[in-house]
């Protein structure tokens, strides 16, 4: 026999899921809605003219990409060394690869000025090279690196690690040397895997806030990416923030749809 | 006498088993490693490709040491000229049929490299695959696709893991031949490997039986059906094989007491506890109240336990004590009008009887 508590709850369930539903949907969707709500088309373009605007779209498109070239560079192989090969310490090594993403951006940063800054670590080797970092775009590049690449060489590993192993090992005895068996196989075969983590890095990147704050500083035009202008206009230029908030929300969601749409495309 | 063109040692412990095996295949021969999953037959073809590396092993094709772990000599599979055919067929997804057969080639203009997987297409009678990419093949276009790719690095040995068993049961008749006659043309020796009978018997010139990691028995089909070392390879031969224990019996014959009062009669000789096999063809069914006829001299009474049609013949299973399969045709079948349940006499001839001392 159900109690009457059991029965009600029986027929409240699919009413309480459509309501969690609902308020999840306005919860997550009203702030992305209000900033297209609270700034005219016309505020939008005109606010694009204005040259702290500009610079910190410039300067985020720039160093981002920049960001992604270096992450997709060293860390697709990377991926596929973790992926391919079996070697003591190699748990421990994946786990520090992945501590950017639970690290606080704040603490990334300090760690890095720790690291890689004048009073640094390796502060005294980059001085004596001629590379400075801190207050730089350089620096930017590096922080974007650090906490997005998790993003990228974790996808890209699970990757390779699914890649039918046949394949790999039919180019070998077809006579390609594993060079060529990853430029040739691994890496074609896992491509769409491959670009839906780039897009995620990519996508991590463009929102960097704090690690680039801390170890680059926000400077117009060296260092101030988009997330940085916004946090600076929004004091003083309220609608050239939302402006450019706009812009950010509009690349984030095509990054977010062309990966579910490669998803999509991708043969099973 | 001269030295096999391959010849192949590895021994290794897989997991629970302990692979130790060694073979020699002359030139232009097809020698197919047979035994049930797990017993270590694609083991011994990833040695000779480079893909395991054994703990103490050594593979000479020609003149060249391809492995010799006490010389610490270990050339990379890419090094070693393997035509090696995968299970799956490991076509490469995203390339067309032709950039898959051209993938081994090297050198020359892309025209040239294009013109030559187009021959190798066209020889295994898929040159219309040549710009359609592996995701629509069927299992035996993509078998041939796989089988020109193979052949396109001019391999000095040949390796085919499971060669048919992707194949669903129509498409592997036409595939078995068409593998047969590119065999029958090659002068390099072939190692396949295959858990099927038939397909061993198809495709080897001989056949070694491996179990557990070694090789049981070498021989070639007919050999290997007629002489049994032990009653896995009779088994795995098709044969039914009974238990029992062997002692003298009448003139100058063995007789096989199979326990229950049941004991059969062979013409080999052996004491002991011992395996009786005999092959289903070689069995006749009859009512349990039919006369006697002809010369056999074995008769089993039991129940029918099942009756499959395979092709055009019909395999009876028995309960005699020990399960006893006959094989016969149609309408023999039909005029027996057999029913599961009912009572049969099996009788077959004292020398189709081998017996096995265990």
């Amino acid at each position: 026999m159900r109690s009457r508590l059991g029965r009600a709850v029986a027929r409240l369930f699919p009413v309480a899921l459509i309501v969690a539903v609902a308020v999840t949907l306005v919860f997550l969707a009203l702030p992305v809605i209000a900033i297209f709500a609270d700034v005219s088309p016309k505020q939008l373009i005109d606010s694009l003219d204005d040259p702290a605007t500009v610079d910190a779209l410039r300067l985020s498109l720039q160093t981002t990409l920049t960001a992604l070239l270096i992450i997709l560079v060293v860390g697709t192989p990377v991926a596929w060394a973790l992926a391919t090969r079996r070697f003591r310490g190699r748990q421990i090594l994946v786990t520090i690869i992945e501590l950017p993403l639970v690290l606080p951006p704040a603490v990334a940063g300090i760690g890095l000025l720790a690291a890689l800054g004048p009073k640094g670590i390796l502060g005294p080797v980059l001085d004596s090279l001629g590379i400075a970092l801190v207050f730089q775009t350089a620096g930017v590049v590096v922080a974007l690196t650090f906490v997005a690449s998790p993003f990228y060489l974790r996808q890209a590993q699970s990757a390779f690690e699914s890649l039918d192993r046949s394949l790999v090992e039919a180019s070998r005895t077809l006579g390609a040397s594993e060079a060529r068996t990853f430029a040739r196989v691994a890496c074609p075969v896992a491509f769409t895997s491959l670009l839906s983590g780039a897009a995620l890095a990519w996508g991590r990147a463009l929102g960097e806030f704090g690690a680039t704050l801390v170890f680059a500083g926000s400077f117009q035009g060296v260092t101030q990416t988009a997330p940085l202008a916004i946090y600076a206009q929004f004091g003083t230029n309220f609608p050239g923030a939302l402006a450019l908030a706009a812009v950010l929300v509009a690349f984030s969601v095509a990054i977010l749809g062309g990966v579910k749409l490669l998803g999509r495309l991708q043969p099973a | 006498m001269t030295a096999p063109a391959l010849e192949v040692a590895s021994a290794a412990q897989l997991g629970q088993i302990a692979l130790d095996v060694s073979l020699g295949v002359d030139a232009g021969r097809c020698l197919a490693l047979a035994g049930p999953s797990g017993a270590g037959k694609t083991s011994v073809l990833r040695t000779v490709a480079g893909l395991l590396r054994p703990s103490r092993g050594r593979v000479r094709c020609g003149d060249e040491v391809w492995l010799d772990t006490e010389r610490g000599v270990a050339r990379s599979p890419d090094r070693r000229r393997c035509g090696y055919l995968f299970q799956n067929y490991a076509l490469f997804p995203h390339l067309r049929g032709w950039q898959n057969v051209a993938y081994p080639l090297r050198g020359g203009k892309r025209s040239e490299r294009r013109a030559r997987a187009v021959e190798l297409l066209e020889r295994f009678e898929v040159g219309h695959l040549a710009d359609v990419r592996p995701g629509t093949y069927s299992g035996g276009e993509s078998q041939r696709v796989a089988l020109a790719r193979t052949l396109a690095r001019d391999p000095r040995v040949l390796l085919l893991d499971e060669p048919l068993s992707a194949l669903d049961a129509r498409t592997r008749a036409s595939a078995g031949r068409t593998l047969k006659r590119t065999l029958a043309s090659s002068d390099i020796p072939t190692l396949v490997v295959t858990h099927d009978f038939d397909e061993a018997a198809l495709l080897g010139d001989e056949i070694a039986v491996i179990d557990n990691g070694k090789i049981l028995q070498r021989g070639t089909a007919s050999e290997l059906a007629a002489a049994p070392v032990s009653s896995f390879v009779a088994d795995f031969t098709g044969a039914v094989v009974l238990n029992g224990m062997a002692s003298p019996g009448p003139d100058g014959l063995t007789a096989i007491d199979l326990g229950g009062g049941a004991t059969i009669l062979s013409t080999e000789q052996g004491s002991g506890a011992a395996s009786a096999s005999v092959y289903p063809w070689e069995i006749e069914l009859a009512p349990i109240d039919a006369p006697a006829v002809g010369s056999a001299q074995n008769r089993l009474v039991g129940r029918v336990v099942s009756s499959t049609t395979v092709a055009n013949r019909v395999r009876v299973t028995v309960d005699a004590g020990q399960p006893v399969t006959a094989e016969l045709t149609g309408p023999g079948a039909r005029v027996l009008d057999l029913a599961v349940g009912q009572q049969i006499a099996l009788t077959w001839k004292a020398s189709a009887t081998r017996l096995i001392e265990r």
